[in-house]
């Protein structure tokens, strides 16, 4: 019973936010100046093929209604068409997801390996010039966003030593067919290790950007409450039983210290999503991310809504997802 | 024969400030030694010197730590902490924070008998269910399924009573094991922590500021201040006649369980600056 009203609740939050963005978004972009249709017509078009077009993508009505239809529309399962490739907005949307999924689970699965590992190490260190250098490097890490890493990865790891691709998403050279847009998942699944190489060697760089600055509040937030842990009184009993510290921190401090870093790894989380717009950019990936940038610049309203729910779906999906997971870790909860 | 031993053993913080004073004591095996003293006079500092948990800010600076005649502190680390772990036993002071939140009751009864001393999964859960059924815990097995935070403090202390008896060590160290319980729930912990340590024949250092319970569980007693032994002695020879004046007054300052609410003596001034005189002399000592 607890569970179906909780899951009604955050349905009805997750309802009620998508709506909010769309709204803010919807109305925002038709207020800034810029005609989509005016971009799209040749130079010459006359004022009444302006006005039939405008009456086409249904732009002469008010925002008011012109909000009404579309949402009914997107109730129906139709986003629109594409101002500028005439495509539906649903397919340009779905078939560049995965590739802006797959970015953003690569960063932060490095953000945790590398943070996490970085916050255990430091507490087994913890008073030693290892936690010094450590704590350093961290701070290092976040004296730079994300994207200035990007350009610095680009700099160092493309053009001094070009170890890694720096633009696109896969080799076209290497003639691989996709049957689905989730490249590296399908890559893996037919066992092509020469193709996941080759994606990951174009993942490489921007998921190490997007992860650089999340690894550090990883390390940060997790050190801080692994050595608060290390003083309670179960660390202490442990060590009398004879267990090494390093086993003391996995096993009794690290489950008791990951509950607050979870969270906030969700909240981050997003941000990091967010930051996928720029570094797809940088770095030429094809994702959701690099096509918002392109469909504000052309002014393709539908397209520019369309990425824009999906982005804030994706949002909530991870909130949810943190707070699933934060009760399944968490005893007192669980057994709430 | 004495099972631990410790000749000289001095601790000091970091700044050189001492906390234990060339602290000589002996728990003979099978037997319960009572460690007495106000609070910070460095009861607790003994047992940590003992169980290699002494914090940080503190470093042992001299003197030896012998158990069953092996000088602990010549082993090498590791060494030290499997023979601590294997033959030495905490039970500690505060049963609400010293189980693992996240950690179910049971593995942290077995851990130490599967991790450290190698038994079989199974063998150590039977051990477990029988240690809680010693304990008088019902329905071990649901007992041993449960987390800590759904169990009240007297079943954690019965618990972590259980878990210190686990790997039939030959030493207990127990850090005011009933300070943070009821009133009525001290009492039955302390006797069951009796009975346990008959029945296993256990040698039990038992760490209390109170000398009430010091005569129903222990057959000797040791009394410390500002970490120096000030006298040390069998039970009855205690209470028949302390023989050190501050002993007297801490004996005066205690209440009778004939007339717990009868009048009480505090140590007196003249008695502290008499013990504390006696401690500089004795730092005094040292330093020639
Ligand atoms: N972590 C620490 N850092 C610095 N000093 C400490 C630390 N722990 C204990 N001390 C000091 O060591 C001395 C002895 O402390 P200890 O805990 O052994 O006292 P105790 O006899 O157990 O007292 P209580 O009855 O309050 O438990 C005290 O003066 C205390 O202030
Ligand atoms: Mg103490």
């Amino acid at each position: 019973m607890q569970i179906v009203r909780t899951l009604l609740t955050r349905l009805a939050t997750t309802i009620i936010t998508l709506l909010g963005a769309a709204i803010i978004v919807f109305v925002v972009i038709r207020v800034v100046p810029g005609n989509p249709i005016a971009m799209m017509l040749p130079p010459g078009a006359t004022d009444a093929d302006i006005a039939r077009l405008e009456a086409l993508y249904g732009l002469d009505k008010s925002i008011f209604e012109q909000f009404l239809i579309w949402i009914a529309n997107v109730l129906q399962g139709d986003f629109g068409t594409s101002i500028t490739t005439r495509q539906p907005v649903f397919d340009l949307v779905i078939g560049r997801l995965p590739a802006t999924l797959e970015l953003s689970v690569m960063a932060l699965l490095i953000a945790i390996v590398v943070g996490g590992s970085a916050a255990l190490t430091a507490t087994l260190y913890r008073g030693t010039k290892v936690e010094g250098g450590i704590d350093v490097a961290g701070g290092v890490a976040l004296s730079l966003p994300d994207f200035l890493w990007g350009l610095a990865l680009i700099l160092v790891l493309g053009v001094l030593w070009p170890l890694f691709h720096i633009s696109g998403r896969v080799s076209p050279s290497l003639g691989f067919e996709f049957n689905t847009d989730f490249y590296l998942i399908e890559a893996l699944v037919r066992f092509r290790f020469d193709v996941v190489l080759d994606l990951l060697g174009h993942m490489f760089l921007p998921a190490l950007a997007l992860a650089i600055p999340l690894a550090a509040i990883i390390l940060q937030l997790l050190k801080q409450s692994l050595k608060e842990c290390m003083h309670d009184d179960y660390i202490t009993l442990a060590r009398t039983k004879g267990y090494s510290e390093t086993s003391i921190i996995t096993r009794d401090a690290l489950p008791n210290a990951i509950l607050p870093t979870l969270t906030l790894v969700g909240v981050q989380f997003t941000f990091l999503i967010g930051g996928t717009v720029i570094i797809e950019r940088l770095f030429s990936y094809e994702g959701l991310g690099n096509m918002a940038i392109d469909a504000v610049i052309n002014r393709d309203l539908p397209l520019i809504q369309g990425i824009v729910l999906v982005f804030a779906l994706l949002f909530t999906l991870v909130n949810l997802l943190v707070d699933m997971t934060y009760a399944a870790l968490n005893p007192r909860l669980r057994h709430a | 024969m004495s099972y631990l031993t410790t000749k000289d053993l001095t601790v000091r913080l970091r700044n050189g400030a001492p906390l234990l004073r060339k602290v000589s004591l002996a728990v003979k095996s099978g037997e319960v030694r009572a460690l007495v003293g106000e609070s910070g006079a460095g009861k607790s500092m003994i047992g940590k010197a003992v169980l290699g948990i002494l914090p940080r800010a503190a470093k042992l600076t001299g003197g030896e730590i012998l158990l069953d005649g092996e000088d602990l502190l010549t082993l090498p680390p590791k060494q030290r902490r499997a023979k601590i772990g294997a033959k030495v036993a905490l039970i500690p002071q505060d049963p609400l924070t010293a189980l693992n939140p996240s950690r179910r009751v049971g593995p942290q009864i077995t851990d130490r008998l599967v991790d450290i001393l190698g038994w079989k999964r199974k063998e150590a859960e039977d051990r477990a269910v029988e240690l809680l059924d010693e304990v008088h815990i019902q329905s071990p097995e649901r007992v041993m399924r449960s987390y800590p935070h759904e169990l009240s403090g007297g079943m954690r202390q019965r618990i972590l009573i259980a878990s210190a008896f686990a790997a039939e060590p030959k030493l207990i160290i127990a850090d005011e094991p009933t300070t943070a319980l009821d009133v009525t729930v001290q009492k039955q912990i302390l006797k069951l922590i009796r009975e346990m340590q008959e029945r296993h024949d256990t040698a039990l250092l038992f760490v209390t500021h109170d000398l009430g319970v010091v005569s129903k569980i222990s057959q000797s007693l040791t009394v410390l201040y500002a970490g120096k032994v000030i006298e040390e002695t069998d039970v009855r020879t205690f209470f028949a006649a302390p023989k050190h004046a501050y002993s007297r007054a801490l004996l005066a300052a205690t209440p009778k369980y004939t007339d717990p609410d009868g009048s009480l003596m505090p140590v007196p001034d003249s008695i502290i600056s008499e013990v504390e005189q006696e401690v500089a002399a004795f730092d005094a000592q040292l330093k020639r």
